[in-house]
């Protein structure tokens, strides 16, 4: 439509604030591309504010107010946390969570890890095993629960029969609060260990071969090879999985509780996401419960701190 | 077996191989074993559910028959593509334009931007519930198909991995479109949308993946019957009919038929994507 400086070809050095936009005629190159990049942004911009950074603000705001019924918000301070400080079950589940977690991130790490070696090496098959490895990750965690609940049912479960079948006890896997918080870890292993295994994989791949064939001509064995190559080099690796799986322990895994434990028995398996969750949409303590969520947020950033910190970011450069 | 692995001359000890086939074969067994039981458990009788046996001794389709037939199952799957089908060709859109935008076009604010975009990453679901649930309310958005879709169309994952594509690709093309007289939506449209295809199609299984398996949302966002989706229905058919396991499992078979099924034609695609993901 109208001309176009095709010959103009400086980069945007951000100049003074954008004019208000003159007649389309004399649009330069430049204006027009800004009111393109502006077009293409908008519909993920405008989403993206209204439906995860307002809310994130929101998440903070609401700790202060008493939300009651539909829609009638007091002031309240910070009188949500105060509750919070003394309601013994919050810190219930905030043990329930801290056990999970401590447990599931190193469990599900080394796990991965090991399936990531395992099907890295070219043996009969192993096309075929990565699939398998893989299969439960596509599976829903509801699908997962109801699946699990069946397998670990007391009486009739598969788990108990093969027990039973091998001569030892079965044992109320559901019912022990102790040993249901350790079939959610367990079941959650199961379910993730194909997809950390791929990431480690895609990481082990990128490690050239020709350290390892060096390696090789060195006579290392396989556990030096692992501490000096794959370990160093696997680093920003290993950083990634233990973040994002830090990150998902702290406030996933809502889907399976539902199904499996219900948070039960004796709160056992209450995650402190699950407790919130009951709290704002069991209760209608959506005030309460953002404090609380806002808490947990809190955690969650500082250990992924920490873990940046231990993994100095996941860079190579260590200077041991 | 480790120990059996014998490095000198880059040979390996046969017993070292065969350990580590055993242990992956193992592996892959512990794997998919319990979702092999929960298909066999769907074609058992009551009376055989529980038996213990993975090959089904009473071979039956009943159970598929009583789910479709005694629960709006067909309503819930439904739902379940619906929402999931437009929320992927939605977010792909979307996804695949800002990033053009991010890559490609040069615009005062075009850093600070995409580092905006990047810290939403760090805001995890469960996280905003509670406010989203309250800001979907404001907008009128509970209890509507809407309300289902929009909300989880946005996220910055997928802005961020095609943003990383697109800085991969050649720009000569583009350029050429710009000097025959090309507006950046044809650009986009005709040559940037065309080459991005390989990935395109990996985030879309992926989205749909997603979004067929998402459970809290759908479960905070509805209440009305005929928006039930498929995980929504699994969970309150599993508290309805507590130990009909066999018709429990023909349920939670046919929610997890259509992902497995994705999974094995798209397996390369989802691999790739998940790949991608953890590498910058």
């Amino acid at each position: 439509m109208s001309s176009v400086a095709a010959q103009d070809h400086r980069p945007a050095a951000a100049p003074a604030a954008p004019a208000p936009p003159p007649p389309r005629r004399g649009l330069g190159r430049k204006q027009r591309e800004w009111i393109a990049a502006g077009l293409f942004l908008a519909p993920d911009a405008i989403g993206l504010t209204l439906f995860v950074a307002i809310p994130m603000v929101l998440s903070i705001l609401l700790s202060f107010f008493q939300v009651s019924g539909f829609g009638s918000y007091e002031w309240i301070g910070l009188g949500n946390y105060e509750r919070m400080m003394n309601d013994p079950l919050f810190w219930d589940s905030m043990k329930v969570t801290g056990l999970y977690v401590v447990i599931l991130v190193p469990v599900l790490f080394c796990v991965s890890l090991g399936l990531g070696l395992l099907v890295k090496q070219k043996l009969p098959g192993m096309g075929a095993y990565r699939t398998a490895l893989f299969l439960p990750y596509v599976v829903s965690l509801v699908v997962v629960g109801v699946l699990w609940k069946f397998l670990l049912d007391e009486q009739v479960g598969a788990v108990n029969r093969a027990m039973r079948a091998i001569g030892l006890e079965g044992e109320s896997w559901l019912g022990d609060p102790t040993l249901a918080l350790g079939c959610v870890i367990a079941v959650m292993v199961w379910v993730m260990m194909g997809y950390y295994m791929i990431i480690f994989l895609a990481g082990l791949q990128e490690i050239p071969k020709e350290y390892y064939e060096a390696a090789k001509i060195d006579g290392a064995g396989p556990w030096t090879t692992f501490r000096t190559i794959t370990w160093p080099l696997l680093r920003p690796t290993s950083f990634f999985v233990l973040l994002m799986s830090t990150v998902a322990a702290i406030t996933g895994g809502l889907d399976l509780i539902f199904v499996l434990t219900n948070g039960g028995p004796a709160n056992g398996t209450s995650l402190a996401i699950f407790y919130i969750y009951q709290q704002a949409f069991g209760f209608g303590e959506y005030g309460y419960a953002s404090a609380m969520g806002s808490f947990l947020v809190l955690i969650m950033v500082l250990c992924s701190a920490v873990i940046f910190k231990l993994t100095r970011g996941g860079r190579f450069d260590d200077g041991e | 077996m480790a120990s059996e692995v014998n490095a000198v001359g880059g040979r390996r000890l046969f017993s070292g191989r065969v350990g580590l086939t055993a242990l992956a074969a193992f592996a892959a067994v512990i794997s998919i074993l319990p979702v092999l039981w929960m298909v066999s458990a769907a074609f058992k009788t009551r009376s055989t559910v529980t038996d213990g046996n993975l090959i089904p001794t009473e071979f039956t389709i009943q159970n598929f028959v009583y789910v479709f037939t005694e629960v709006p199952f067909v309503r819930y799957l439904w739902n379940s593509f619906f929402i999931s089908a437009v929320i992927t060709i939605a977010a792909l859109l979307f996804h695949s334009m800002a990033a053009y935008a991010l890559a490609r076009l040069r615009f005062p604010g075009r850093e600070k931007i995409f580092m905006a975009i990047f810290s939403t990453l760090l805001v995890t679901a469960p996280v905003v519930l509670i406010p989203l649930f309250i800001v979907a309310r404001e907008l009128g958005l509970l209890d509507s198909y809407a309300g289902l879709i929009i909300p989880a169309i946005f996220n910055a994952f997928g802005i961020f991995l095609l943003r990383q594509f697109y800085l991969g690709l050649p720009k000569e093309l583009e350029e050429a479109a710009v000097l025959d007289g090309c507006g950046h939506w044809r650009v986009y449209w005709n040559i940037v949308l065309p080459m991005s295809r390989p990935i395109l199609s990996a985030l879309a299984v992926f989205f749909f993946l997603a979004n067929w398996n998402a459970f809290v949302w759908p479960q905070v966002a509805t209440s009305d019957q005929s928006l039930t989706v498929v995980q929504l229905g699994i969970a309150s058919f599993q508290t309805q009919y507590l130990s009909n396991w066999n018709y429990i499992l023909a349920a939670a078979t046919v929610a997890a038929l259509p992902m497995l099924a994705l999974f094995f034609t798209f397996q390369r695609q989802i691999v790739d994507s998940i790949k991608t993901s953890g590498m910058k």
